[in-house]
This record gives structure tokens, sequence and C-alpha cells, in this order.
């Protein structure tokens, strides 16, 4: 039976080229970048070629990016890179309640330092309000951690209105996590306000275990690792070279087709909500609006029945969908992100999210529509309040 | 918002009769050269003046680029309104709210160079300036020390509006001087030296001296990396690298340890000097800055000068190391600077290098050298190699597509 895969937002199938140019790297590049010899220094103008390149494609200037592991160091980074510095203790956090769990914890874990943090919480849409960030500034703000697009629902997050307001602060850190926009939305470092920008590579058809942080000319972070000094001192330890190189291909390869992969997404993504408007057990948890929805997520709910009985029975015909994350799912809590919208308990536990990309046509939301109904119908007589 | 032009006024103040012509051909086609990567621009000269038409292009970011570009002397994004009091007045309000920061005072300035407006200067003033007063309403007007200076350019061809005066590099366009060899080592100060000379209109050629295998192969990307950047000034340059490693360690082994800087400073001018003569540079430049190291003290720079023929120029040499830095970290080549590889200048440093060699003494070592000294300077000026470097690498290399452009 073929395999419907729609869970692109957890991870992507890597591009073909990506795979080879890892592979073939692996086999002649396994010097260590950082060593004297000739077989080093090669190893190491890669790593800086695909600097260049990775910068050169956001707007970014090389020294800018720091190579990580992935999008969950990238945030680590950034925000105890900002506020684990000594004299920021007792200093003041904004982020929101929506935010991923590689941020929220690590939210969680500064407040229990002594950071005081104000999450921020999303209207029905899941979307932020910049005027809500204007009226938690403090005196003491040290940094503010927004999303671009969230990771459950594809909610737009006004990065750019926030970007703008912060702009009267020069003294306060503007952290995104880019995660699930790169690739996806457009995003021009050159033109933001935000200073930290995370990235990871397997969400745009990289390879895993490598990822990035922009970091704004001149801005000094408190490295998560003691160690070597790589990345100017930023992240310790040795290049992971065909990850990086990967990356830098993948990220020309996303962004160079970027209008047409958007303009593709967005009609795969009105079909879907038009077949999810006819099946009335579910309910649409991502913007109606696409103007404040990326195109590549789709978030719905069966309320009254637990997610991941919906997740098997669609696996067992060959779709792939993910419950609200992949780390929560053997917990039967309701997710975060939905609570925080006000949706309540029912939609909050049953929440199923149907992410896609480049490989998907028409044809396949069809597919995953037919079966979608076909299980519907089966577990009505099977719902419970 | 985006502007329609960019108003580039050129280095006028230190333009003098005949040269104008020549300058202000040049100066157009170093901007021209800088703003390739934009083809959408268009270009209008005017007297001392070039208008950059935008015709959509990101307004920001080609005056951005501009502003390294030498011979510039400020820089204005630039509005133009019809001959219609509503369309200018909307041009101002809009150049006004675009400024950063913003200004709480200002004043009107209005030249009517087409004398066919039907408002004059005065009235203009009143009946612009009203207008932007009455819909900004944290603005105030002072005439003597405004924030802003909104200025209003009434020509034939329609009505300039602008307020926003942005500082070139100044100096000259490049080649505009004739042409000069820079001693590239790589650390801080030879690189400001190139740009400062490039800033003055020298065409720079750049030499370097390695000593492989007593350098490393990174110490000279790490040259490769700063002509590169050098070249992002001035559209190409010439990088030639000279194997020393035999002049050094010969020098190295003369026993005048405290002398060896000096003889090895030396042989760089005269070889550097010969390469000068080859490609037509009429000096060298140097970052020699006035008693920074051993060899920069007065009477180590008259030992080691009077090896060269032509004249030294040493634009460094008055600037403390904080200004110097100061001037790296802004032209962009101070990280690559401090990049810890050690370069040809520092092997061999002895504990306690002359600060005031004997040139009698600096000369007959020399002398005792001889035919051999003469041999290895001729050997090392045959061996030079020349990469030819753009902003965007070594020229030939661009040509062929390399084996590893399959994994990008």
């Amino acid at each position: 039976m073929k395999t419907y895969y729609f869970d692109h937002s957890a991870s992507t199938p890597p591009y073909e080229s990506v795979i080879r140019a890892v592979a073939e790297l692996m086999a002649e590049h396994y010097a260590n970048p950082s060593a004297l010899h000739r077989a080093g220094t090669d190893a190491g103008k890669l790593v800086e070629r695909a600097r260049t390149a990775i910068a050169s494609l956001l707007g970014a200037a090389p020294s800018e990016v720091v190579f990580t592991s992935g999008g969950t160091e990238s945030n680590n980074l950034a925000m105890k890179g900002i506020l684990g510095q000594t004299g920021r203790k007792g200093k003041h956090l904004i982020t929101t309640a929506i935010e991923h769990s590689s941020v929220h914890a690590t939210a969680k874990q500064l407040e229990s330092e002594g950071v005081r943090v104000t999450y921020l919480m999303p209207d029905a849409q899941g979307r932020i309000a910049a005027a809500d960030v204007a009226s938690a500034i403090a005196e003491d703000t040290a940094l503010v951690s927004v999303m671009h697009v969230n990771n459950e629902t594809g909610a737009l997050q006004p990065i750019d209105e926030i970007g703008e307001l912060l702009r009267d602060h020069p003294r306060i850190r503007f952290h995104v996590d880019g995660v699930q926009a790169v690739g996806k939305v457009p995003f021009d470092w050159a033109r933001s306000r935000a200073d930290l920008y995370s990235a990871s590579a397997h969400k745009f058809r990289g390879p895993r275990g490598a990822g990035f942080l922009l970091v704004r000319e001149g801005l000094k972070l408190r490295p998560l690792l003691a160690g070597g000094g790589q990345e100017s001192d930023a992240r310790s330890g040795t290049h992971n070279l065909p990850g990086i190189v990967g990356m830098a291909q993948a990220l020309r390869l996303a962004l160079e087709s970027m209008p047409e992969r958007r303009s593709r997404m967005y009609e795969l993504r009105r079909r879907l909500l038009a077949y999810a408007k006819d099946i009335s057990e579910l309910v649409l948890n991502s913007p109606e609006d696409e103007r404040v929805a990326s195109p590549q997520i789709v978030n719905l709910s069966y309320p009254g029945m637990r997610p991941e009985v919906l997740l098997h029975m669609l696996e067992e015909h060959g779709v792939l969908v993910s419950t609200q994350s992949a780390c929560s799912s053997k917990s039967l809590k309701p997710s975060r992100v939905l609570m925080a919208m006000g949706l309540g308990e029912a939609r909050g536990a049953g929440s199923i999210r149907i992410s896609f990309g480049d490989e998907h046509a028409a044809e396949d939301i069809d597919t995953l529509a037919e079966r979608l109904r076909m299980t519907v119908a089966k577990l009505k007589p099977l719902e419970r309040d | 918002m985006n502007f329609d032009y960019l108003l580039v006024r050129l280095g006028e103040l230190t333009l003098k009769g005949r040269n104008r012509g020549k300058f202000e051909s040049l100066m157009l086609g170093k901007i021209k050269q800088a703003l390739t990567e934009y083809p959408e621009l268009s270009y209008e000269s005017a007297f001392g003046r070039v208008y950059i038409k935008l015709n959509g292009a990101d307004g920001a970011r080609v005056l951005s680029r501009l502003t390294d570009v030498f011979g510039i002397w400020t820089i204005s994004p630039v509005l133009k309104a019809r001959h219609d009091l509503e369309d200018i007045r909307k041009a101002a309000l809009a150049v006004m709210e675009a400024h950063q920061p913003v200004p709480y005072t200002f004043k009107m300035s209005v030249k009517r160079a087409w004398k066919a407006f039907p408002h004059d200067s005065m009235e203009m003033n009143h009946l612009v300036g009203a207008h932007v007063l009455r819909n900004t309403p944290s603005l105030r007007v002072d005439v003597r020390e405004p924030d802003v200076e909104l200025r209003l350019d009434i020509q034939q061809q329609g009505v300039f509006v602008y307020c926003t005066v942005v500082p070139g590099a100044g100096g000259f366009p490049l080649g505009m001087n004739g042409k000069a060899m820079l001693l590239l080592s790589g650390g801080i100060d030879s690189p400001v030296a190139g740009w400062t000379a490039m800033r003055k209109g020298l065409e720079i050629e750049a030499v370097h001296f390695h000593s492989y295998p007593f350098t490393s192969q990174q110490a000279t990307d790490k040259v490769i990396a700063l002509a590169k950047r050098l070249a992002y000034y001035g559209g190409r340059i010439k990088l030639h690298l000279v194997p020393f490693t035999e002049l050094q360690t010969t020098l190295a082994q003369q026993k005048q340890d405290h002398l060896i800087i000096t003889l090895m400073r030396r042989s760089m001018l005269r070889i550097a000097e010969r390469l000068a003569e080859r490609s037509g540079a009429l000096a060298l430049v140097t970052g020699d800055s006035l008693g920074q190291v051993a060899s920069q003290t007065l009477g180590s720079m008259n030992v080691i000068g009077r090896a060269a023929q032509l004249p030294l120029l040493r634009p460094l040499v008055m600037m403390d190391k904080l200004e110097i830095i100061r001037i790296s970290e802004r032209i962009g080549t101070y990280e690559t600077s401090i990049l810890p590889y050690e370069d040809c200048c520092t092997l061999f440093v002895p504990k306690s290098p002359a600060t005031n060699p004997n040139l009698r003494v600096v000369e007959g070592i020399e002398h005792a050298l001889g035919e051999q000294l003469e041999r290895m300077v001729a050997e090392a000026v045959a061996g030079t190699d020349t990469v030819v470097m753009t902003a965007q690498g070594p020229e030939e290399k661009r040509a062929v597509p390399s084996a590893e452009d399959r994994w990008f």
C-alpha cells in the first residue's frame, strides 16, 4: 500500500541531491574542518562557503550565521545566550503561550532561575497581538521571543509588527523561532528588526542534525557548550560538515522555488479545507484566512475522539498525520496551544495536524479526505463526551 | 516607503577647473560598476551630481552600497513631485514621515531653479511648511538648529523633495590619482592603509610575502580574503603572492638576530619595487604606524625606507591603533585580520629587535651577501604568483565551475 506522508511539520523527506551531497561529503571530507592540514582547511572552506551561501540567501552577513544542531539548540542558544549572561538574572522575558516546547520549556527553565516571564495569550485564531507585546514591555525587559509560524496550527505571527514596535526599544532583543517558516514564508533578515532567528534543516528538506541561528551583527551570546571555540565561541563542537553543506543546498532549493511552492501549497490547503467543511464532526483550528496562515499546516479537531485513535486508523490506510506534537502524544493532555487559544478541552484534546509538502498533488489531498471521511464515519458510534 | 531617486553629490568641493569633467565621467562609471546587480536603475548626470532613478529597486540597499563608493560626498533619497502644489505637499509630508529618527524641529529650504513655477521660494516655504506642520503635531519650526532641513528643488522636469543627507565615503574616484603597490600582510593595519589609499583615488595592487612551510596556507588564504574585501571597494585587485622562504631563512642565518626584521623589510621593499615597476605603479603603500613596533620607529623607518627609490606612502603613520581598528571594523577587514595565523612578518622575531638599526651595519650584511641577495630577490620576483581578485573571489575561478559546486 502506498504511504501518504502528511507530517512535514515534524520532518520532511530530504531532497535527493542533498542526500547525494551528504553521502559524498561524508566520504570525501571526513577531516576535521578545524584541523591545520590541507584536508582540514579544505573542509573548513566548505563550511565557510555554506555560511556565505546561507547568509546571502537570507540577506544576512556571513558572520551572522551560527551553525547549530537544529531548532531546539538554536532556540536554547538564542534565549539562554541572552538571558543566561551575568547581570541578566531577574530580567524580564516576553514570550507566548503557544511557542514550540524548545522555547516554552526554556522559558520555564529561565523562570525557575529567576527570570520574570510574561506568556502572551493568542486569540481564537491562534495569533498573538503585537499590541499585547507592547503593553507587556517593562523597564527590565531584555528579550522578546515570538515564533514566526506556529507548529501546531500554522498561524502566522505578526513578527514584522512586533519588530516595528520594538524599534522604539533598541535595548530589547528580539528572537524569532523561524523553524516552521523557513522556505514557506518569505523572510528578509536585512529588513527585519529581529536580533535572532532560528532555523532547522530537516524542516526544509535538508539533513537532520543541522540548523542555524542568525545572530545580529555585534550581539554576543553566552555559549551553551564550552569547548573548542568554533563558531566564534558561540557554539563549540566539531562542525557537522555534511549536514551544514547539505543544509545550504536545501535552503537554496527551497528558497529558489518558494513562490511557486507556496501557491501550490495554498491550493492544496484550500482543497483540504473544503473537504473538511463537509465532514461535520471536524472543526478547523488553523486560521481560515490565508493571509495569516502558513501554507503547509492544517489542524483539525474531532471533539470527543482521542486523536491517536484517528491517527492509527488513518495509518492503517496508509495515511500518516500527527497529533498535537510527537513528544506529548502519550500523555493524553490537551494541546497547550489549543487550550491557550481558548478552544476548550474537547477540541484541545482531540486535534490532528496535517502538514504537506512538495511531493503532494491534488489527488493526494482527495485520497486523504476520502480516508478521513471514512475513518470518522467508522468512529462516529464510539464518540465520547 | 520607497523613494523615486537617489541624489548623489560628488566630491565637488575638492574639484577645480579642468579636472571636473574627468572626475564626473570616472565617477559615473564607478557608480554604475558598484550597482551592476541593479539593472533596473537609470542614471542622469547633472553638474557635480548624479540622479539615480530607482525604478522600483530597494532604495535603502542601493544607498548602502553607494556609501562605500569613493568620491561620493553625500547621498539623499528623493521623492519627485509634479509641478503641482498638492503633489509637492504630499511628497514633503511623506519624506518627513520616513525620516529616522523622528525629528522634532525642521526648517524649509526651497530652491527655485525653474523660474516658470508659479509660486516663488518664500511662498513655497510657507505653503509646504504649513502643510507639514498641520499634519505633524509633534513638529516645530526651528530655523537655526533644525533636526532636519526639508528641501525642495524646483527644476523644469519636476520637483525634487528630500530631507535626509547621508554622508558618503568622500575622496576621489578610484584610479583618478594613479596606481600604487600595497604591502599587504594579514594584520589589521595594511588593509586599512590600502583602503585609505584607494579612497584617495589610488588604484592598488597588493603584494604579499609567504614563507611556506613556516607560514601556513591559512595565512595566505587570509590575505586572499582581505584582498577580496578590498576588491569590494576597488572592483578588481591584483594580488601578487611572493615566495619569501629562501630569503627569510637565509637572512635568519646571518647571526644578526636583532637586525633580521630590518633586513627582511628592506628585501620586501626591493621586491615590491620591482613588481611596482613591472605594473607601472608609482609608489609603495605600507601600514606603518609610528612607534607601533620595532620596525616602525623613526630610526627603523629611515634604514628600511632607504632600500626603496619609489615614494613610500604611509597613510596610517600618525594614527593611533584604536583609530585604525575602528576603520578596519567599518570597512569589514577586522574580523579577518584578527584570525590567528602567523604571517612571515612575525616569523623569526627576535627577543629584542633593533629599534634604532645602524644603516652601515645593515648595508654591510647585505654587501656580504652580495650576488646571492640579488639572485634571491630576482627569484622571488620571478616566482611571484598573481591572482586577480574581485569582490566575488579570484577571477579565473569564476569561469570554470569547480567540482565542489555540485554540493551547493
